[in-house]
Parts: C-alpha cells; structure tokens; sequence
C-alpha cells in the first residue's frame, strides 16, 4: 500500500479519492479520483463518482450497493463503519480513502 | 511485482493449457506431441482464478478468465490474443439484478455454447447461479428459472462456497441441461430453463441425517461424453456414480477404487467408457490415500478402476486436486492433465499411462483447462 505521506485535498469545494494499487489500472493509473461536484454524504460521493468512474464503484461496491466486506473506506481518517455508513458526512476538501482490509493469505 | 506476461506463443494445432491457480493464471503450450511445454505467465498476479477457458468455437481461439480476490470481488475478461491483452476491466458485465439480494462472490465455471449456437455461452457463479449470454459474452444475465427457484432458500453453501461448477447442455436436444453444484445437487432442465427439477436419485448425502434426500446433496463434478448422450458421471462428496438416464436415476460405480471421496472427474476425448478420476482418503483428510498419487481409469464406464502411477509419485505424496483441476484435451491419444494445491501441474500424452510434471512450484492450482488450438 503506498499511500502518499501527505495526502491533499481536492480544489476548493471539491473532495479527494484516494485508491489503493489495485484499483489504479482502472484510473489511468492515478491514485486520486477528483469529485468536483458537491455532495453532503460519502454515500452520495460515491454515486458522483460511479457517473464518471463506474468500474471502480463497482469494484468498491456489490450488486446491493453496500460496501464490499473486505474493503474499508475512511473519511477524514475515521472509518466509515464506525461513524455513519455511507450517511457519513464530507464536506469540501475531505479526503476519503479507500483501502483493502488486512485478510487472507 | 512479476513481469507482465507476453502471451502464449501456442498457434494452430497446439495444445494450450490454462491454469487457474490462488494466485493468477498460467499458460503452458506444446506442440502436438505435448513433450516440451512453453510456460506463459502470472496473468493477474495475486489474483484467484477459478474459472478459465479456451472456445475455439468458429475457428478462433478466444480464452477467458475470471479473475478476482476477496477484496475487489471477481470479473470476466477476454483475450483474443492468448494473454497478450485482457479486455473487460472497465466492465462488470456478470451481475445479480439489484431485488435479488444476491451479489456475485466469485465465478466456477466458464461453459462455450453447442457449435452451432457460437454466440451462446454459459457461466456458474457462487452464490449459486447460471448466467448465459447470447452475444458470444458481451451481456450477461441469470437464467430466471434457476435463480428464483422455490429451494434456493434451502440451499446451504459447502466448505468451497455455495458454486455451480457443472454446466452441461444436452448433446442432441438443447431444451435439457444439467447443472451441478455444492451442495444442492444436480438439477435438470427440460424446458430451456424455465424450469428446474433435482435429479438425485441414487445419489447420497453423507453429511445429512436423510442419506437420500431430494436435493441437498454436495456433488463435486459431473462428467460427460456427447457420443453417450444419456450418460453421466458424477463425483460426490463420498460416492461415485454413472447414471444412463440422463441424471433421472444414479448407480453406484465404486469399484476398486481407495475412496469414493474426490474432486475432478473427466471423460476421455474418444471413448465414453473412459473416465478418469483421483480419490482422496476423505473429507476430514483430503489428501491422496496411502501418501501415493494415483490417477484412477476405468475403460468400462465404472464396472472397474485401476491406478495409474507411471511418472506419479508413490512414496509422500500428499496432494489434494480439486474439482476443475482434472482436464483431458481432444488429441488421440488423449492428453490427460491436472493440478494439486502444492502447485504441481502433471501430463500425460498417453491416455493416461505414463505422466511428466510440467511444472513444480506454482501457487495452489484450483482450475485446469486443456485444449487443442483452432
């Protein structure tokens, strides 16, 4: 996993995705997604992230649209299954992360 | 990170075999006489692949795989140039429809149509579901029939997960099929898969207070030759069959062999009375009985096994194949193929009787796939 050691937010009203390796052959190769348009939720973060990168909210997300359970996605350092679910609140310049879980062999 | 791999060099008349294993995907490919095997690979390293398959149907060689891992979840790609390139990544085209409540875990089995039907296609998926396509694999969707059937509730997922690893469309009436999963059992079609109906007389469930029970049963794999078109072949979880009647009835075929408990099972390419299968000593210890890895054959559709050992080893061997791991391609004589979960990968050129290792050292092999190029 090789997370930048300073992780900047987006433009000014905008939020940062960071993705893990796995998920970067789908981004051109970018670690950082840019979600310019406003969204209150990182539930609705991800639907404006799906409109314009649908293989990776597929990959993130099942058929049930909930979060796949080996993937682990923080918003401002706090993981989101412990402060809100996909009603977890971001506000502009968050940074949401999204990184697999320590499992398997 | 290995090297990207470059793609297999096999061409026309070659004999390619795909292994899918818990970490990627290997290609190995041999002139006819099979003696000398070109590796190509990891294709998606890190990556599980349960399911791979090669459809030559129309005279071009189209391979599929269907990477995934427990994090990102699994997808279908295709390559056209025998894993130089991939494509489908951008895609996710093997869904659950949204009401169903189901989400894909992983794909089992990757089944090309009838020859005469070169767009159709067929997968298994856990949870246990047949997809088809019709569109040679651009668009998929669930058969409706098997997905809401009336038991599905009632279906309970084995130690391998809730899969439908046996797709087989009937040879001559293509309104039947067969499919088989853990555990569940084999279930047919008469209709074109409007509707399904648990064929499993005869067949036991161990595992179960109701040894025989009208479904429930954890079949492992289902074999079959299209020459015969009314018989099967059937590995279970404790038991080997043969039914005549197109799965109405099973017979128990156990004949000689050290444990009717089993994974991978294949039908000869030319003769219907031949099967091949390696046992295990048993559920609580799958591994080769006797420490001696031994494929067993019989010529005369299960009245009687004998152990092939030439070039197997006989003395430590602890190995373990699983369900798709066992293949045979279409050459005369057959080539008979299969892979452990220590990463051993074994041929033979010889229907059988004698066997080299093609490789050593792999990550655990769980899917076998040999065919001859178009």
């Amino acid at each position: 996993m090789d997370l930048p050691l300073e992780m900047s937010g987006g433009g000014d009203e905008g939020v940062v995705v960071l993705l893990p390796g796995q998920l970067r052959d789908l981004t051109g190769g970018e670690a950082r997604v840019h979600v310019d348009e406003p969204a209150d939720t990182v539930g609705a973060l991800f639907q404006l992230l799906r409109a314009t990168h649908p293989a990776v909210y597929d990959r993130i997300f099942t058929e049930r649209r909930e979060v796949r359970p080996h993937v682990n996605v923080f918003v401002d350092g706090a993981d989101i299954r412990w402060v809100g679910g996909l009603e977890t609140p971001v506000r502009p310049r968050s940074e949401v992360v999204v990184i697999p879980a320590v499992s398997g062999g | 990170m290995p090297e990207a791999p470059t793609g297999s060099p096999a061409r026309s008349g070659d004999v390619l075999i795909a292994v899918g294993t818990m970490k990627g995907a290997f290609l190995f490919s041999s002139a006819p006489d099979r003696s000398d095997w070109q590796m190509d690979g990891p294709h998606f390293p890190g990556e599980e692949v349960y399911a791979m398959a090669l459809d030559s149907r129309g005279g071009s060689n189209i391979l599929w795989a269907a990477p995934g891992n427990p994090f990102f979840g699994t997808t279908l790609l295709r390559s056209d140039d025998l894993g130089a390139t991939w494509s489908g990544k951008d895609e996710r085209p093997v869904r659950f429809p949204e009401e169903s409540g189901l989400s894909l875990e992983r794909i089992w089995q990757i089944r090309p149509g009838p020859a005469e039907e070169p767009d159709r296609m067929w997968l298994g998926v856990e949870p246990t579901c047949l997809f088809e396509s019709t569109d040679g694999g651009d668009s998929w969707a669930p058969v409706q029939g098997f997905l809401e059937h009336e038991h599905r509730e009632r279906w309970t997922p084995g130690k391998g997960g809730l899969c439908m690893h046996t797709i087989i469309p009937h040879a001559t009436d293509s309104e039947r099929m067969l499919v088989a999963f853990s555990t569940g059992g084999v279930y047919g079609t008469d209709d074109g898969g409007r509707s399904w109906a648990p064929r499993n007389t005869g067949v036991r469930a161990e595992f179960l207070p109701d040894k025989h029970p009208e479904f429930g049963q954890c079949v492992h794999k289902v074999a079959y030759h299209p020459d015969r078109p009314e018989r099967l072949f059937l590995q279970n979880h404790w038991g080997l069959y043969r039914s005549d009647d197109w799965a109405s009835s099973w017979q128990d075929v156990a004949n000689g062999v050290p444990s009717d408990f089993g994974f991978g099972m294949a039908v000869h390419p030319h003769d219907p009375d031949t099967v091949y299968i390696v046992p295990l000593e048993s559920d609580g210890f799958r591994c080769t009985p006797e420490a001696k890895l031994r494929v067993y054959r019989t010529r005369d559709a299960g009245g009687s096994w004998r152990p092939l050992t030439r070039g197997l080893p006989q003395k430590d061997a602890y190995e373990t194949v699983l369900r798709d791991a066992l293949d045979v391609d279409a050459l005369a004589p057959a080539g008979v193929y299969f892979g452990t979960r220590s990463g051993k990968v074994f041929a033979s050129s010889d229907d059988g009787d004698s066997w080299d290792m093609v490789i050593e050292g792999l990550p655990p092999v769980v899917c076998v796939k040999a065919s001859v190029l178009a």
